[in-house]
């Protein structure tokens, strides 16, 4: 385990590296911050002025190198639009973004399992025809559709639901402010989680269903119908413990692209989380801002593909995390 | 009274293309003890045989006629639960490849006590008992460490052992096996082999032997059933049949056998292929390959019969 750990975390600082030289030049194209930050008053001798004192006419490699010193020391820059450390700001929406992340993920696991089992056990039932028809649905409309959608329905036709923001939230752990404690927060959480659910959900249940399908023809699930196990036991524990290793995988990597998926749901909703952040950050050209939230997204899906990887070890006894016996 | 009793089962396909059958009139008998062997080419039938006698054809196929009589109770009108009471228990399996038929994220121990609670009222700790046990009986070395591995930690014979074992774990009445040999190794197929033929001997367990490779029927087998497109076509004591076979698929088979071929010649086969289910001639199913074809052959359908213990289905059987 120890020994998987390190490689994985040389692995990981390969990643970052990529990533913050993919991310770190693309500050060039965004248009010039001074724009933003000074105003039109200001004259072109001092923005001059102000440039060389922020190092923005030094050459790439100058800049990237003082960037990847100070992002070692966890310095990843001063937001120009919050005048604040751009990795505080990061972290100040971070909670809410993980909320909408943690409560998807829930309808995403509550649902696709029930439903894509049971659609690969009786194919040809009525319900797993709808299931399927939907999940094609679910997956072709874009999240933001799906969102508007929702508040039309839910918040302006129905009235039963907010169409944005946070709602009460509860201050955890010190500092960790969340919505899933509160009643007014999960009702405020509902539609965006659902909105972000929508493209995965389909797909997990889909996944799930073809592979499960797949195993329950397997010699192995025949032999088991031989022994005369009781069907649930079939079903639940030899062909469902099978079925997890590829959801795992595919599955895995899924939950990592929702986090950008948040961009989408976020702006939508109004949803004060850093997805939210980036966009308005790409507004106001905060080059640093965009370069921090590039480096977090990259980290946290370094860090979901490991956990990934780490589980997948624990159900497939054919990998072992420990290397070679 | 036979231990089981096979009586003209008839197992259907509904494909798209309109209903297919894959076995017709197939009847034979088990006693007590007694090893069979069914033989024939790959889609003559003998697999689906064997898994129509559990129930367990699979899906669109069903048993569309006959009867399964098993200590004088009739398998095919079983519901779903006394079934299973029946698989793995009266009746165990074999399957043809040992490393596809054990589920590879379960432990050996996990895959042998599920079995027997499956069936039998008791703790975890007395199905491991009698787990050690019957992986002693297969002659499996260091039992009690193989409970906690998983499948790929063994070779593809003692994995072989290990589905013999499950199959010998409710001590069953009748085991049968799906080409046992099949998909290993020659010199571990002859192991495998005797280990089966003395453990039917020792624990008085029948045996339904189905396999294409005849050598394998003359070790194992007293009486031998040839199918040939869902057919039965001959049947007989396997020393008879193979001394003498009555039906020319027979012989061809046996003609086929590389053991008949001196080095260097090429080797005796039958020519053309098994007709596929759809398109199976009308007459005798096998007279398009067959050498001593006369007109009534491609007409009428021979019945199986015969004096004695022998029986064959063919219009002009042979060494009468």
């Amino acid at each position: 385990m120890f020994a998987f750990l390190v490689r994985r975390l040389g692995q990981a600082v390969i990643v970052m590296l990529v990533i913050s030289i993919l991310s770190f030049s693309i500050q060039d194209e965004l248009g010039d911050p001074l724009r933003e930050l000074v105003g039109q008053s200001v004259s072109e001798a001092v923005r001059n002025e102000l440039r060389e004192e922020m190092g923005l006419n030094d050459p790439f490699l100058v800049q990237y190198w003082r960037f990847l010193r100070n992002a070692v020391q966890g310095d990843l820059g001063t937001s120009y639009f919050f005048k604040r450390p751009a990795l505080e700001v990061i972290m100040d929406k971070l909670p809410a973004t993980i909320d909408l992340v943690v409560a998807a993920t829930f309808w995403i696991l509550a649902f696709s399992i029930p439903v894509g089992v049971f659609a690969a056990i009786r194919p040809n039932h009525l319900f797993s025809k709808l299931a399927m028809g939907f999940s094609i649905v679910g997956i072709s409309v874009p999240v933001f559709l799906t969102a508007i959608f929702l508040i039309y329905l839910f918040a302006v036709e129905l009235g039963w639901l907010p169409s944005y923001g946070r709602g009460d939230t509860l201050i955890m752990f010190g500092d960790w402010e969340t919505s899933l404690m509160t009643i007014d927060g999960l009702t405020h959480l509902l539609l965006p989680s659902i909105s972000l659910a929508s493209v995965i959900l389909p797909l997990f249940v889909r996944i799930i269903r073809s592979e499960m399908m797949e195993v329950l023809e397997s010699e192995y699930v025949k032999f088991a119908w031989a022994k005369g196990l009781k069907k649930r036991r079939i079903w639940m524990l030899h062909a469902f413990k099978n079925t997890l290793l590829p959801v795992i995988t595919v599955g895995g990597v899924q939950l990592g692209i929702m986090v950008s998926y948040t961009i989408l749901t976020e702006t939508v909703f109004q949803w004060p989380g850093m997805g939210f952040m980036f966009l308005e950050a790409i507004n106001r050209v905060d080059t640093p801002l965009i370069v921090a939230y590039l480096i977090v997204v990259g980290l946290i899906f370094v860090i979901t593909n490991t956990v990934v990887d780490i589980i997948y070890g624990l159900v497939n006894p054919t990998v072992k995390l420990t290397g070679q016996q | 009274m036979p231990l089981l009793s096979v009586n003209n089962l008839e197992v259907v396909f509904p494909l798209r293309t309109g209903l297919v059958t894959a076995i017709k009139d197939v009847s034979f008998d088990l006693e007590q003890g007694e090893r069979i062997g069914i033989v024939g080419e790959s889609g003559a039938g003998k697999s689906v045989s064997a898994f129509a006698i559990l129930n367990l054809i699979s899906k669109p196929g069903y048993l569309a006629a006959g009867s399964i009589l098993f200590n004088g109770r009739d398998l095919a009108s079983l519901g779903e639960e006394e079934m299973r009471q029946i698989r793995g228990n009266e009746i165990s399996m074999i399957f043809q490849d040992p490393m596809m038929t054990l589920n590879p994220v379960l432990t050996i121990g996990t895959q042998m006590e599920e079995t027997i609670l499956a069936h039998k009222n008791m703790s975890r700790q007395e199905a491991r008992k009698i787990s050690v046990a019957k992986l002693k009986a297969v002659q499996i070395p260091s039992t009690e460490t193989r409970l906690t591995q998983y499948p790929h930690e063994l070779s593809g014979g003692m994995r072989q052992r290990v589905v013999i074992a499950i199959a010998l774990l409710s001590d069953p009445a009748i085991i049968i096996a799906d080409e046992p040999t099949t998909a290993l190794d020659v010199t571990i197929q002859a192991e495998i082999l005797e280990l089966l033929l003395n453990l039917c001997n020792d624990f008085d367990v029948g045996l339904i032997l189905i396999t294409h490779d005849l050598g394998v029927v003359s070790e194992v087998t007293q009486r031998i059933l040839v199918m040939y497109a869902g057919r039965i076509i001959e049947q007989g004591p396997t020393h008879q049949v193979i001394a003498r076979p009555m039906h020319p698929y027979t012989q061809g088979l046996l003609g086929a056998l590389p053991e008949k071929t001196r080095p260097g010649q090429r080797l005796n086969q039958i020519p053309g292929v098994m007709p596929t289910l759809q398109e199976i001639p009308a007459g005798c199913p096998f007279h398009n390959r067959c050498n001593q074809i006369q007109a009534v052959c491609k007409v009428d359908l021979p019945i199986l019969g015969g004096t004695g213990s022998r029986a064959v289905a063919c219009h002009f059987p042979l060494n009468r």
